[in-house]
C-alpha cells in the first residue's frame, strides 16, 4: 500500500482508487480523438454541468454506505425546486418583497431534509426496504411537485426568480463553492468522524454495529436526511442556473447518480465508499457524455454506453468482496 | 472391535478411521463405527464432540480428510447431499426444514414432483404418493393439509417421510425429540421400532440419555473427535454414559485456580425473564469474580445474556450494575461499563470486511479523543487499536488496516475482546468465548480473562463447554429450560452432577 493510500481516513482504497487513472485515461483519449473536447470553454461547461450531480452523489454516498439506496433523490430535486419557486417567483408572489431573500433556499433545503426524514424513519425505525420506500417517496414527491405548481400557476414552470437567487445558483463561482464545500464536508463527515465510522459499520454488519452500541436507527435515518438535504442543494444550483423552478429538474439524473457513486468505488451492498471517489465518478461520466455528444452520438446510445459501464462497475463491486458472511 | 466372522451379517455402514478438521483444528480424529442392518445406533457426546460433523460426512454435506466409509460393502464417497440420498442416506436435521406455507404433499415432492408428460405437475399422483408416505410414518393427516397447521411432532414425521422418499437404507435422526412433547416422542419411538423392523438402519443422536438407552441396540460415545466407548445398549447406564461423555482430563491450558474471596456485588440480576425462553432469573456477580453459566444448546444462555445487555426487552426483572439500574438499549449500558462478547463473531461480533483497527474502535467511537471540530482521525484510531491489540495478544506484525475477516478464528476473537476492553468495562459478559478457536489461542484468552478478573472486572461466562467453565470459573450456575437449576462453588465442582442438572428433566 502506498503512503498516500494509508494516509487516507479509510485505508482500503478499493475500487475508488482505480477511478483516478480511469479519469486521466478518458481525458487523454477524448482530448486526442474528439474535436472540440479539450478547449477551455468546453471543459468549463463539463465542470459546471457536473456540480448538481456532485451534490446528489455526495448525499447518495451516505445512503449506499449505510447499505441502502435513495431512489427518491432526483424527484426531491424537483419538489425542492418547486417549493423554492412558490415563495420566490414573481409569477406567483407579485409582491414577494415581503420575505427575506434567504427564505427561498432555506425552504428548499428544509423540503429536502423533510423528504429524507420520511425515508429515514420508514427505513431506519420501521425497517422497511429502502428500495420500496424511496421509490414511493420519489413518486409522491414528483407528483406533489407538479400538483403544487399547477395549483399556483397555469404552467409547469415558474419564471421570474429573484436576481440574488439566480446569482447564487447560476454563477459558476458561487455554484462551484456551494458544491465544492458541501462535497468536502461530506467527505470529512463520512471519512473522519465517529458518525461516518458508525455509518460504515451499519453498512458492513448492522447486527454487529448494534451490539457494539451504535444507534443504528438514528444513524441510518441521518443518512437519508443528508441525502435529501444534498438533493435540495442540487435543486438550488439547477433552479438558479436555469432561472426557472420546475418539477422536471433532476428528473433524468437518477442513473448518473447511482452510476457515478458505484463507479467511484462505493459498494451497493454497504460499508465501503468515499465521496472523493464518487466525485471522480461524476467527472468521468460528465466527460463521457460530453464527448459522445460532441461526436453527435444520439441520446439513447449515450444511455446504452453509460448503463453498460455502470453494470461493469457493479460486477467489479461484487467480485471484490469475498468476505461477506 | 472383533473380526467379522462370515456368519454375522455384513454391516450396513462401516466407518473406518475418519479424520476431519476445519481450518487446521481437528474435529474428528480417527472415528470408526459400524452400523448393522435393521438396527438402531445411539450416538451421544457433548457439544463439539464431533457428532454433527460425523453425520454431515455421512449425509454428504462434508468430505472426510482421511479414512473410508463403506455402505453394504461398496465404497461410499458422496460428492454432495443428493449423491448421498441416491446411496440410501436419509438425514433428518435438528432444525426442521419444512415450508410452513405449503401443503404436506408439496413439501414431500418439492424436489421432484410427479409429472404428466414430463411438464405438468400431476397433483393426483402427488396426493396418492403422499398418502402412502404418510401412512408409512403413521401420520393421519390429509396430503393437502398446510404444514403450518401441524404440531411440531407431526412436522417431525413429515420430515422423516420426506427423508424416506428415496429408497433409504440408513436414517439419521439428529436430536429428533428436542421440540416434542411426551406423546409425540412416544409416537416417534414407535415409528423408529417399525422402521427398524422393516430393515432400516438408524442413527439416533440425542442428549436424552434415557431415550437412547431404551430405544437403541448399540451406543457409541464420541468425545473430542474419537469414539471412547461403544457397545450394546444393555451394557450402559445413564451414569456410565455421562462419565464417558465428560471423562477427559482437564487440559493444562487452564490457568492456576484463583483464591476464594469475599466480594462486593457488582452485577445483580433480579427476576429477569422473557416469554417462555428465559424464566425468572436471579444471579449476582461480584467485583473481580468469574461466574460460569453452563447450559446445553437451547438452554437459554444466549437469550439471558442478550437480556442483561439490553439487546432484547425483558418481560420483567431488573439488572443493576454497582447498584444502579440499567435500562434501555446497549449504548447506555456500554457507557455504564457493561460489555458483551457474543456467541457468533461472524453474525454480530465483527464487521468482517472492515479493517481490524475500525473493528477494535467500534464500541469506543463516542469516547475516543477528537481533533478539531469533532474529527476523529485515522491516526487516533490506529493508536488506540495498536495499544489494545497488544493488550489482547494480537501479534505486532498484524496489519491493522487489513480486513478482520482474514484473521484466524482465534485472532478474530482477540479483536472482539479488544473492542470491548477499549471501552474499559467493569463487567464483561462472554457467550461461548472460545468457540471455534485453536488450543493456543484458547489458553491465551483464559489467561487474559483471569488477568481481567484479578484487576477487578466482573466476568459472566456462558458456555456449553463444561471443562472450560470448570477451568476458569470461581462459581458455576447451571441453566436448563431457560432457568437456573443449581449453583456450584469451585470447591464443589462435580462434572457429573452439573451435567445431570443441565440435561432435560426426563433423564435427571
Amino acid at each position: 500500500m502506498t503512503s498516500v493510500a494509508s494516509a487516507l481516513p479509510w485505508p482500503r482504497v478499493g475500487a475508488g482508487g482505480s477511478v483516478a487513472p480511469l479519469c486521466v485515461a478518458a481525458f487523454a483519449a477524448f482530448a486526442l480523438t474528439v474535436p472540440g473536447f479539450a478547449t477551455g470553454t468546453n471543459i468549463e461547461a463539463v465542470l459546471i454541468a457536473a456540480l448538481p450531480l456532485l451534490l446528489l452523489v455526495s448525499g447518495q454516498t451516505f445512503v449506499l454506505v449505510s447499505g441502502g439506496i435513495d431512489l427518491s433523490a432526483t424527484a426531491v430535486v424537483g419538489l425542492a425546486s418547486v417549493a423554492g419557486g412558490l415563495v420566490m417567483s414573481h409569477d406567483v408572489q407579485p409582491g414577494a418583497g415581503g420575505l427575506p431573500p434567504a427564505a427561498g433556499p432555506v425552504l428548499m433545503v428544509l423540503t429536502g431534509a423533510l423528504a429524507g426524514a420520511v425515508n429515514g424513519v420508514c427505513i431506519g425505525a420501521l425497517r422497511m426496504p429502502a428500495f420500496m420506500v424511496t421509490l414511493t417517496v420519489g413518486m409522491f414527491s414528483g407528483g406533489l411537485a407538479v400538483l403544487l405548481v399547477r395549483l399556483a400557476a397555469d404552467t409547469e414552470t415558474l419564471f421570474n426568480l429573484p436576481r440574488a437567487f439566480v446569482a447564487l445558483g447560476g454563477t459558476p463561482l458561487a455554484a462551484g463553492l456551494i458544491a465544492g464545500v458541501s462535497a468536502l464536508a461530506a467527505e470529512v463527515l463520512l471519512g473522519g468522524t465517529a458518525f461516518g465510522r458508525m455509518l460504515r459499520a451499519v453498512g458492513y454488519n448492522a447486527r454487529a454495529a448494534r451490539t457494539s452500541g451504535v444507534p443504528v436507527v438514528a444513524v441510518t435515518a441521518a443518512a437519508y436526511v443528508l441525502s435529501g438535504t444534498f438533493a435540495a442543494l442540487a435543486a438550488v444550483l439547477l433552479t438558479g442556473s436555469l432561472e426557472t423552478a420546475s418539477p422536471a429538474h433532476g428528473r433524468t439524473l437518477l442513473l448518473d447518480v447511482i452510476g457515478a457513486t458505484v463507479i467511484g468505488g462505493t459498494s451497493l451492498s454497504g460499508g465501503r465508499g468515499q465521496v472523493w471517489g464518487a466525485a471522480l465518478g461524476v467527472l468521468f461520466l460528465g466527460m463521457l457524455s460530453n464527448a459522445l455528444t460532441l461526436l453527435n452520438v444520439s441520446d439513447f446510445a449515450v444511455t446504452i454506453v453509460k448503463g453498460g459501464l455502470i453494470l461493469v462497475a457493479a460486477i467489479v463491486d461484487r467480485a471484490i468482496r469475498p468476505l461477506r458472511a | 472391535m472383533t473380526a467379522q466372522s462370515p456368519a454375522v451379517a455384513a454391516p450396513r455402514v462401516r466407518v473406518e478411521a475418519v479424520h476431519k478438521g476445519f481450518a487446521g483444528v481437528p474435529v474428528l480424529r480417527g472415528v470408526s463405527l459400524t452400523l448393522a442392518p435393521a438396527s438402531v445406533l445411539g450416538l451421544v457426546g457433548e457439544n463439539g464432540a464431533g457428532k454433527s460433523t460425523m453425520m454431515n460426512i455421512l449425509g454428504g454435506h462434508l468430505r472426510p480428510d482421511a479414512g473410508s466409509i463403506h455402505v453394504d460393502g461398496a465404497v461410499y464417497r458422496p460428492r454432495g447431499a443428493s449423491d448421498a440420498r441416491k446411496a440410501g442416506m436419509a438425514f433428518v436435521h435438528q432444525e426442521l426444514t419444512l415450508f410452513a406455507n405449503l401443503t404436506i404433499a408439496e413439501n414431500l415432492h418439492l424436489v421432484r414432483f410427479p409429472r404428466r408428460l414430463g411438464v405438468w405437475i400431476d397433483r393426483t399422483a402427488s396426493r396418492r404418493l403422499a398418502s402412502e408416505q404418510l401412512s408409512r410414518v403413521g401420520l393421519r393427516r390429509g396430503p393437502d393439509t398446510p404444514v403450518e397447521q401441524l404440531t411440531s411432532g407431526e412436522r417431525q414425521l413429515v420430515e422423516i417421510a420426506r427423508a424416506l422418499t428415496h429408497d433409504a437404507r440408513v436414517l439419521i435422526l439428529d436430536e429428533p425429540t428436542t421440540s416434542l412433547g411426551a406423546l409425540e416422542r412416544q409416537r416417534l419411538h414407535d415409528l423408529i421400532r417399525e422402521l427398524r423392523h422393516d430393515g432400516l438402519s438408524i442413527v439416533y443422536i440425542s442428549h436424552e440419555l434415557g431415550d437412547v438407552l431404551r430405544e437403541c441396540d448399540r451406543i457409541a460415545v464420541l468425545r473430542d473427535g474419537t469414539v471412547v466407548a461403544e457397545g450394546d445398549a444393555g451394557g450402559f447406564s445413564v451414569r456410565g454414559l455421562v462419565r464417558h461423555m465428560v471423562g477427559r482430563e482437564v487440559g493444562q491450558f487452564y490457568p492456576a485456580p484463583r483464591q476464594a474471596a469475599v466480594r462486593e456485588p457488582l452485577l445483580r440480576v433480579r427476576g429477569l425473564c422473557r416469554g417462555t425462553r428465559v424464566g425468572p432469573t436471579t444471579l449476582t456477580v461480584g467485583v473481580g469474580e468469574i461466574v460460569g453459566v453452563f447450559g446445553l444448546m437451547g438452554a437459554g444462555r444466549s437469550e439471558l445474556a442478550r437480556l442483561i445487555f439490553g439487546l432484547d426487552k425483558p418481560s420483567a426483572g431488573v439488572v443493576l450494575l454497582d447498584g444502579r439500574a440499567l435500562v434501555g438499549a446497549p449504548p447506555g449500558r456500554i457507557a455504564s461499563g457493561l460489555a458483551f462478547v457474543t456467541e457468533d463473531r461472524r453474525l454480530d461480533g465483527l464487521c468482517l470486511e472492515a479493517p481490524i483497527a475500525e473493528n477494535l474502535a467500534l464500541a469506543s467511537l463516542r469516547r475516543l479523543p477528537r481533533s478539531l471540530v469533532g474529527v476523529l482521525t485515522g491516526a487516533t484510531i490506529k493508536r488506540a487499536a495498536r495499544r489494545i491489540g497488544s493488550a489482547v495478544g494480537l501479534a505486532e506484525h498484524v496489519d491493522l488496516a487489513a480486513p478482520v475477516g482474514r484473521l484466524s478464528g482465534g485472532n478474530q476473537q482477540k479483536v472482539v475482546l479488544g473492542k470491548w476492553l477499549l471501552t474499559r468495562p467493569r463487567m464483561l459478559l462472554l457467550d461461548e468465548p472460545t468457540r471455534g478457536i485453536d488450543v493456543g489461542a484458547r489458553a491465551e484468552i483464559y489467561q487474559l480473562l483471569h488477568r481481567l478478573a484479578d484487576a477487578g472486572t466482573g466476568l459472566l461466562v456462558l458456555s456449553s463447554d463444561l471443562d472450560e467453565l470448570m477451568g476458569i470459573s470461581d462459581r458455576i450456575l447451571v441453566m436448563r429450560h431457560g432457568e437456573l437449576n443449581g449453583e456450584f462453588p469451585s470447591t464443589a465442582f462435580d462434572r457429573e452432577q452439573m451435567l445431570r442438572a443441565a440435561l432435560p428433566a426426563s433423564v435427571a
